[in-house]
């Protein structure tokens, strides 16, 4: 079979907008001191801007799981006035700038917020420059990605399935326990992970609310710009530990993306 | 015990009205061709579709009525549903599914797999408990969503088009274990389905169902041998005709009259086989007391028999051989006469 010329036309812009990705890349992995790679991933601020990290994403996640799904499940479910208005504003987050989100939460939360205020006052509660605060600008930011993912999957999924399970005397709880969320597995998996990628990777929003405390909020992204100015090449290292992290991610997802 | 319903719903293009009582022991046939409604009536009567109008009572209790505003939600009747194309749990072993029904209603996990497994084993597939359903055969998952929904021992049995999915082949196979099953089972029996063969190997009695409403209900034999609609007569493959009797005739709406035996007064139906018509190629003389010409319109052979139909005063189908039409020289559109006894006419009130 004669295979198909490809036009110059497209080739070369093609070919240089895969460099324009390629190439940061190369350079990060090139330019990295990798003899002092374990030194800089074992310095104690690392590991803890990296336990932080961690505890804020999967923590982020798991808000994503509990507060998402019943969300997703009424936009796919529900019909109401004012529905599209609502994912609209509940998905927002994904192409907002996340300084503007940073500032959106200051502004509802801060100790002078809106909803801040009466937190302090009655509760005693302050949520800015806090760990808390961190999973709470993480979640603002990647909860979109979960909720949107596992919309789609329950959009997908055949319903009748669910009706069998009610015949069989199954209660609302229990179908949807035992069925619908088997069901939509793939799309719940791949909803989290996005999510839990996306809060990993979270700077603006958690700069602007939760700030820049070492241990506190300063989580790998803040610790990467950071070291920028103060230790370049231990801020490369941790530049490619996050690469690492996303492109498993993104390999690891692109099956079930695509079945989900 | 009983299962009584009346149900008035209307559904995209669907408008259906059906009453309809199934007594203790029987098993029932819902027939008629797609979008009469069978399956929405059904479903009606799970609880899946809410009706406009009606009630539902099994055994003198309400399920459902729109009069007293009462209605019990489907996980908690006492059905059990088959659906038409299974919809077996993909994520869950054989075992878990037909003991999905027994955990629905409590019970303790070990002795829901135990009975569960008792009744994979009644139905062979004992070794088959800790498979998918993706790795078994048509019929055999068939057999899976039959114990699935009798499991928890049903008062009401519910199945929608039962054999459908199934290929031709293992489609008789299956059918006699499910006529063996179903009659074993003790509750009342309902099965929704459009193949008239599938109606008269399960069922004690058909309801047919056209366009939403009851068209006919009887004895299998009751119904083949007197089709009330058109449906059901081409389902059986006869002739029906409906007209005013009168005393050994039966006249036709827009004129033409046809000899028949057996009729008296009133209006009827008017059956007539397609062996019992005759086909000639010029005006014949005899006997046959019904004589008109007409015009092959329509040839189909059907193995050893070929059927004309006869466009005319009265549109008729005939059944010859294909020796005979060899003989005629008939082709589509050709003049022919047709001929058949009055003796031949079945005539019974409309």
């Amino acid at each position: 079979m004669r295979r198909e010329r490809v036009p110059i036309v497209v080739i070369v812009p093609a070919a240089i907008g895969a460099a324009f990705f390629i190439l940061p890349l190369l350079g990060l992995i090139v330019r990295s001191p990798w003899r002092d790679a374990v030194a800089a991933l074992t310095a104690p601020e690392t590991l803890e801007a990296l336990k932080l990290s961690l505890v804020a994403s999967l923590s982020a996640t798991a808000v994503g799981l509990v507060l998402g799904v019943p969300l997703a499940w009424i936009y796919a479910r529900v019909e109401f006035p004012g529905r599209d208005l609502l994912r609209a504003l509940t998905t927002l987050p994904m192409v907002l700038p996340p300084v503007v989100g940073g500032i959106a939460l200051l502004l509802a939360f801060g100790r002078r917020g809106l909803f801040g205020s009466w937190l302090d006052s009655t509760f005693g509660i302050t949520l800015p420059f806090t760990t808390a605060g961190v999973v709470m600008a993480e979640t603002f930011v990647a909860m979109p990605f979960l909720i949107l993912t596992v919309e789609a999957g329950l959009r997908s999924m055949d319903r009748r399935y669910e009706e069998a399970a009610r015949a069989l005397g199954a209660s609302r709880w229990r179908v949807f326990t035992r069925v619908t969320l088997p069901l939509i597995g793939p799309s719940l998996f791949a909803g989290a992970v996005l999510c839990w990628a996306r809060a990993l990777g979270e700077f603006g929003a958690t700069i602007t609310f939760a700030g820049n405390f070492p241990g506190v909020t300063q989580t790998m992204p803040l610790a990467v710009y950071l070291l920028l100015e103060t230790n370049q090449e231990a801020s490369f290292i941790l530049s490619l530990v996050l690469l690492l992290i996303s492109l498993v991610v993104l390999v690891g997802l692109r099956h079930r993306w695509l079945i989900a | 015990m009983s299962l009584e319903a009346s149900i008035q719903l209307t559904l995209g293009p669907l408008d259906l009205e059906m009453e309809l009582t199934i007594e203790e022991g029987e098993v029932v046939a819902l027939l008629g061709p797609n979008g009469a409604g069978k399956t929405t009536l059904l479903r009606a009567m799970a609880g899946l579709v809410p009706f406009t109008s009606g009630h539902v009572r099994l055994d003198g209790k309400v399920l459902e009525d729109t009069a007293t505003n009462q209605y019990v939600p489907t996980e908690q009747r006492p059905i059990g549903f088959v659906f038409q194309d299974y919809l077996l749990f993909p994520h869950l072993s054989v075992l878990d599914n037909v003991a999905f029904g027994l955990r629905s209603r409590r019970m303790p996990r070990a002795a829901a797999a135990a009975k569960a497994l008792d009744w994979l084993d009644r139905v062979g597939l004992k070794s088959s408990a800790r498979a998918k359903p993706s790795e078994l055969s048509g019929g055999q998952r068939q057999r899976v969503a039959l114990v699935r929904a009798l499991a928890p021992d049903p008062r009401l049995l519910l199945l929608d088009e039962p054999l459908a999915a199934l290929d031709v082949t293992t489609r008789a196979e299956v059918r006699r274990d499910l006529k063996r099953h179903l009659t074993s089972f003790q509750g009342i029996r309902l099965v929704v389905t459009h193949d008239p063969l599938e109606a008269v190997a399960l069922a004690d009695r058909l309801i047919v169902m056209e366009k939403g409403r009851l068209v006919q209900t009887g004895a299998p034999a009751d119904v083949t041998e007197r089709p009330r609609s058109q449906y059901v007569a081409d389902l059986v493959g006869v002739n029906l005709l409906k007209g005013e009797a009168d005393h050994g005739s039966v006249r036709m709406p827009g004129g033409p009259v046809v000899a028949a035996a057996g009729a008296e007064t009133g209006e009827v139906f008017a059956v007539i086989h397609p062996r019992a018509v005759a086909i000639h190629k010029t005006r014949p003389e005899g006997s046959p007391r019904n004589v008109w010409p007409g015009r092959a319109s329509h040839i189909e052979l059907l193995g050893n028999r070929v059927r004309v139909r006869i466009d005319g005063d009265v549109p008729l189908v005939a059944e010859v051989t294909p020796a005979a039409l060899k003989e005629l020289d008939l082709v589509e559109g050709g003049e022919v006469w047709l001929s058949f006894k009055a003796t031949d006419v079945g005539v019974y009130a409309a």
